[in-house]
């Protein structure tokens, strides 16, 4: 579904992924580890077009990514949620909902989404016509994932969904995230909570200063020595 | 349902700018209020239009901008050139057209200082702008063909009470209703954050483009206003100093506040008139006044006083 191949991008001279190859196939669950600075969420800019490649090709269904426009990537049904929750503050938890399905003209399937979403995230249901900026670090990430499902993706870039969370609330959104994928969206997660990721992804890589030192499935990237000693803990 | 609160909203505020411009009406043509009160009306108008139009950019988008004064000098020269050069018409029609003309000249010059600088923000934004400012302030002090140095003269006096008030009323209305659309809302999730406005599907330069060209518009009609009512104009009045007072007002009023900027702009334009009567300490004065204003602002002391006396007045209401 989505095939990264030998993917550059620089920042002005400094080269941050250095041919990086990665492919995802329909309905799984690819993550992307990594410590910081390795490049992960530059690779996630790169795909939702926030960033352009100097080298490489990024296809989504056969479509070259790296030549369209961000906003016309989301059209195409690629849809991230950015790292650090990023919600429309100053804007309610309804029209942050709303501006998430910014790309459709459907209204009335706007509307249904809008009441799946509530049932997926009932905080946010109880708490819709409240300021994004007000709520709890779990709620702004639920209402960030919520956002960018009314763009109704076929595959969701997910960029640490457990950064300063709490060790349940973490739980709960991966339960979320296992639930959106069975329901039949395509998933990237990107994450530093590599037990976690690698529990729940059917495949992974692993990204080490912009290049991919390792990948297989998530089972065996949890087996495997160099991972356990690099991001688990020894 | 909430178009309806929106309609009732609308009627109530549209009924009471009428119900406020005849009651001005009649003491202006009684002569309660005199011509040097009116003239402070109409500056009061134009500086609602100009306060409320930045507003846009620079509360609602969010982007520092301090060359407003500028698109007002473009819609300035361009309604008062012409104005001038229209003759043969009914003033009413002359004079429209003289203020759409300049209005859209502003837009166009606001959409070429916009279009390369889309990608900047913060200080470089305000440093290009500011630039922009000086740029048309010189250019007009070279063009003899519209007075230069010595001012342009001879402007007709089209300008009076009844066009500032209803300009000024279209200005903040068409601002309200379009910051509650969806195009409001697109531009205040800029403001928020760029990039998950991006990742949303937003063409973020698209918006700021019309954001940016909105606001020159309306900097445009009240810089013909303004040709218009004083029927001399000159270049030196359209600088820095000009732009920073209106920025002044949006930051007063609040940014964002489309009702704060239209208090701020009343304030500002009535408290240096105020002080003319202590001549040589007008301008410290106004100056302290000011401070003391904004720290009241951002004081939490002050700002529930000033919250227990609006509950106050809301529960006498009620009662």
């Amino acid at each position: 579904m989505l095939k990264i191949d030998n993917l550059y991008v620089n920042y002005g001279m400094i080269e941050a992924l250095h041919g990086i190859s990665i492919e995802i196939k329909e309905k799984e669950i690819v993550a992307l580890i990594g410590s910081n600075g390795a490049g992960k969420t530059t690779t996630l800019h790169t795909i939702s077009g926030l960033i352009r490649p100097t080298k490489g090709h990024i296809y989504l269904n056969d479509q070259d990514l790296t030549k369209i426009k961000a906003d016309k990537i989301v059209k195409l049904g690629l849809a991230q949620v950015p790292e650090r929750r990023r919600v429309f503050a100053e804007q309610t938890v309804e029209e942050n909902l709303i501006l998430g399905a910014y790309t459709r003209s459907d209204r009335n399937a706007v509307k249904e989404d809008m009441e799946k979403v509530f049932t997926s995230f009932p905080r946010l249901k109880e708490r819709r016509n409240q300021l994004s900026g007000t709520l709890s670090g779990g709620e702004q990430q639920m209402l960030a994932i919520g956002r960018s499902l009314m763009a109704k993706p076929k595959i969701l870039l997910l960029d640490e969904p457990s950064m300063g969370l709490s060790p349940l609330l973490v739980k709960e959104i991966f339960r979320i995230i296992k639930e959106i994928n069975q329901s039949g969206t395509t998933i990237l997660l990107v994450e530093q909570n590599a037990k976690l990721a690698l529990a729940i992804a059917d495949r992974a890589y692993v990204l080490e200063t912009g290049k991919i030192a390792l990948s297989g499935t998530g089972q065996e990237l949890l087996a495997s020595e160099a991972v356990k000693k690099a991001y688990l803990g020894g | 349902m909430k178009k309806a609160i929106y309609f009732k909203k609308m009627t109530i505020t549209l009924s009471g700018a009428f119900i406020a411009f005849v009651f001005l009406s009649i003491l202006i043509k009684y002569g309660i209020i005199n011509r040097y009160y009116t003239g402070i009306l109409i500056s009061f108008g134009i500086n609602v239009i100009l306060a409320v139009s930045l507003n846009v950019t620079t509360g609602f988008l969010g982007q520092l901008t301090l060359g407003h004064a500028g698109f007002m000098a473009v819609g300035a020269y361009c309604a008062a050139f012409i104005s001038k050069n229209l003759v043969g018409l009914p003033d009413v029609v002359c004079f429209m057209i003289a203020l759409t003309g300049g209005g859209l000249m502003a837009m166009l010059i606001g959409a070429l200082v916009c279009l390369p600088t889309l990608r900047l923000k913060g200080d470089y934004l305000a440093i290009i702008t500011l630039a922009f400012g000086e740029v048309i302030k010189n250019i007009l002090l070279n063009l003899s063909f519209l007075g230069g140095a010595n001012g342009y003269i001879g402007i007709p006096r089209f300008t009076d009470f009844g066009w500032t008030f209803w300009l000024a009323v279209i200005t903040v209305l068409a601002t309200l209703s379009l910051m509650r659309s969806r195009f409001g809302r697109v531009i205040t999730s800029i403001r928020d954050d760029e990039i998950a406005s991006e990742a949303t599907g937003i063409a973020i330069s698209r918006f700021k483009l019309l954001a940016f060209i909105f606001a020159a518009f309306f900097a445009g009609i009240a810089g013909g206003l303004y040709a218009h009512y004083m029927s001399i104009i000159e270049p030196r009045v359209f600088d820095i100093d000009k732009s920073i007072e209106i920025l002044v007002m949006v930051v007063l009023g609040g940014m964002g506040n489309v009702p704060g900027c239209i208090i701020a702009a009343g304030v500002l334009t009535i408290l240096p008139e105020f002080l003319r009567g202590v001549d040589n300490l007008r301008m410290l004065l106004y100056a302290i006044a000011l401070i003391v204003i904004m720290l009241c602002k951002y004081n939490p002391n002050f700002n529930r006083l000033i919250h227990r006396w609006r509950n106050k007045l809301k529960g006498a209401d009620r009662t």
